[in-house]
């Protein structure tokens, strides 16, 4: 009997019919759609982007070259040598991330003493030839002094919270 | 020349000329192709002589169905072609006899029906005052019915006998059931236990 | 000037063999062009729809999206065509006009009003059934003449589904034939006229037939839920993976222009094409003219579309079981009902 009125209800189409009146329903609600490169959606203070090394005010350099953040990155992307500065303190000569590798998890920000490597906001970028995907000292402390308002900002707000 | 005389000749050429390309062409697949030109070649020709309903017919079991499959299996098959062609020279003068009796059997056939009927085609459709398909329909359901039916049962035989033949159930093979998996229910496959530490906390 | 256009009409109406063909000409151009922009149209509606019903926009940006459709036109027919090393020549260039062809073909029977049809043949819907079965060789070589796994999965997929579809909707079709007594389908349209609006229509005594009719249609054209021939997520894109540009634009236009014809063949064969769906008696929206018939095709596209925002892709197995163990037999058993119908006049042949 189950089997005649499950046979019946089949050919009746409930099922389908059920389906096509939820999309139905969903055809007229308001729609969700953000014009990307026009209008953006809010971003958390905390977003994990493109990687920087700040200075302080005075123009130093933050990185001690201490290397936690090398030992924590779980996807092995940052390569740090380090050597003493001619006024003996200890300075890295090479901080290379490779951004292919990097996983964006943030354990490096987290790891680093003094807050010199950081992840900006920025996720827009581009490479153009093979090999720029591994961005070196110098460009990661450019990225840093460029952004470096809004890379402190962004620290400041979430300052309480760690 | 009128110019249904020309589309003739125009359609009788590209008939022979596919005919001969089916078997001639090296690739199966386009012996198959060239079949297909073939049939719908003749299509034409029989839909100049005002055979709607056949010539449509043609196009639709031979060209639409039948060729598909054959194509089908061509495909799937990796034929090589130079074994196949080993043996043309040993079958020539079999083929040639069997071309031989056919042509002489069709030529009688001419004849035959040309001496019966004073030379003169009779358009039956025409006579009547009917559509060529209503005509054919007519004929086909009351004057020639026991025959027809008979050929369609023996299709239906043949068609049985087919699958009868090929159908094997296996009983070590592991195989899908698809009308067992479209009528599975959620009843079947989940049980729903209402479990002690479950409960909510009662007030 | 007004004398020499009505010399030039009365010229094309004349039987000389030149006035025929380029009257012909002109009347297919007539058919041809509507169609490809409805093609292009389609796309956009489609995009549009699904969007919609995924609570997302669509396209927005070309012309607020309305010129979409142009655009990639042009951006297909600028691209290059790219012919695989191995593949055989002739038949890859062969196959998209094998596979438009008889999409266009088709065409020729349909009625558009009571008088506008460009051959008005008496066995109108026999030649549709040749014509869309002839449709499965663009798809068959294709696949085949790209010398590819996918493509070749793809065809062999399309030839099998289409086949098998071909005679539920073959059957189908006879219903309609045994209610209407006529292979023509102006005469079909006519057989469906009466004081009763829409109940007088062929859907209701034939709904079954109705329902398989579309279906099987929806599978004949190889749409979603029955695309296992495209098969996006197991066979990349299935018979037109190799193609490119304009090649792969032919394509598109001929699974299109078959969408639309099966759209119009169900409102004429189930829905009295551009009958009104109201009784004569009630004046201006009892009037029958094209617009209800554009008005019914619009619907089974839309229906198309609904189908693809809603339904997942069928296995490949369970549509050769819906194809054969439901469809046929479902469709078996109502010819005979209509044709017991018909017998003890519960149903009317022709009127």
């Amino acid at each position: 009997m189950t089997a005649i009125t499950r046979y019946l209800k089949s050919l009746m189409l409930l099922e389908l019919l059920k389906g096509m009146s939820i999309t139905g329903r969903y055809f007229t609600r308001p729609k969700y759609t953000v014009h990307y490169p026009e209008e953006t959606i809010p971003k958390s203070n905390r977003f994990r982007g493109l990687h920087a090394l700040r200075r302080y005010a005075n123009g130093e350099e933050r990185c001690i070259a201490c290397k936690l953040c090398e030992a924590v990155c779980p996807a092995l992307a940052i390569t740090i040598d380090s050597e003493p500065r001619a006024d003996g303190s200890r300075r890295t000569t090479r901080y290379d991330i490779d951004l292919f590798k990097c996983i964006f998890c943030g354990f490096c920000e987290e790891s680093c003493p003094v807050d010199s490597i950081v992840e900006t906001h920025i996720h827009e970028y581009h490479f153009e030839a093979r090999g720029e995907n591994i961005v070196n000292k110098q460009q990661l402390l450019a990225i840093g002094d460029r952004y470096e308002a809004e890379i402190a900002a962004a620290r400041a707000q979430d300052a309480a919270f760690r | 020349m009128t110019l249904p005389l020309i589309l003739f000749y125009a359609f009788g050429a590209i008939l022979i000329g596919s005919a001969l390309a089916v078997v001639t062409a090296r690739n199966s697949v386009h012996a198959a192709l060239w079949l297909v030109l073939t049939f719908f070649t003749s299509a034409c020709i029989w839909l100049l002589l005002h055979a709607e309903f056949l010539a449509i017919v043609l196009v639709l079991v031979y060209v639409g169905a039948v060729m598909v499959l054959f194509l089908f299996v061509v495909m799937m098959l990796d034929v090589k072609v130079a074994p196949l062609r080993e043996g043309f020279v040993r079958h020539l003068p079999v083929g040639l006899l069997v071309a031989g009796v056919m042509l002489a059997e069709m030529l009688g056939l001419i004849g035959f029906g040309k001496l019966n009927e004073g030379g003169a085609l009779v358009d039956a459709a025409a006579a009547q005052g009917l559509s060529n398909t209503e005509w054919l329909g007519r004929t086909l359901f009351s004057d020639y019915i026991l025959p027809f039916e008979i050929a369609a049962v023996i299709l239906t035989v043949a068609i049985i006998a087919a699958v009868a033949l090929t159908l094997r159930h296996r009983p070590n093979v592991r195989s899908q059931d698809p009308s067992a998996q479209a009528a599975v229910r959620s009843q079947d496959r989940i049980r729903i236990v209402e479990i002690a530490s479950a409960n909510k906390e009662t007030p | 000037m007004i004398d020499q256009i009505q010399h030039a009409w009365t010229w094309l109406h004349s039987d000389a063999a030149s006035a025929v063909l380029i009257f012909t000409t002109i009347k297919i151009l007539l058919i041809t062009v509507p169609l490809i922009l409805c093609v292009a149209f389609f796309t956009l509606w489609e995009r549009k729809v699904i969007g919609w019903m995924q609570v997302r926009k669509g396209p927005t940006y070309i012309g607020k999206g309305i010129l979409q459709p142009f655009a990639d036109v042009f951006k297909l027919l600028f691209k290059e065509l790219i012919i695989p090393s191995e593949a055989n020549r002739v038949l890859f260039y062969l196959a998209p006009l094998l596979a438009l062809v008889p999409a266009f073909a088709a065409w020729s029977v349909i009625p558009f009003d009571a008088q506008v049809v460009l051959s008005n043949s008496n066995a109108g819907l026999l030649f549709l059934l040749a014509m869309t079965s002839m449709g499965v060789y663009g798809i068959i070589l294709a696949g085949w003449a790209s010398n590819s796994k996918y493509a070749f999965l793809g065809a062999m997929r399309a030839a099998a589904q289409m086949v098998s579809y071909e005679i539920a909707m073959g059957f189908s079709i006879v219903g309609v034939l045994i209610a209407a007594g006529s292979l023509n389908l102006t005469r079909i349209v006519e057989a469906q006229a009466g004081n009763g609006g829409m109940f007088e229509w062929f859907w209701l005594p034939l709904l079954p037939l109705f329902v398989i009719y579309f279906i099987s249609g929806v599978a004949e054209t190889n749409r979603a839920p029955f695309d296992v021939s495209e098969g996006e997520s197991e066979i990349v894109a299935g018979f037109h993976v190799e193609y490119a540009g304009s090649a792969f634009a032919l394509f598109f236009l001929a699974e299109y222009a078959n969408m639309i014809l099966i759209c119009f063949l169900a409102s004429i064969l189930f829905l009295g094409g551009w009958l009104s769906p109201f009784p004569e008696s009630w004046g201006l929206v009892g009037t029958a003219g094209w617009w209800w018939l554009l008005l019914k095709a619009n619907f089974f596209a839309f229906l198309y579309l609904w189908f693809r925002a809603t339904f997942p892709r069928y296995r490949y197995d369970q549509i050769m079981r819906l194809g054969w163990k439901v469809f046929i037999p479902i469709t078996i058993v109502w010819v005979l009902v209509t044709g017991i119908m018909v017998y003890c006049g519960w149903l009317l042949p022709g009127e």
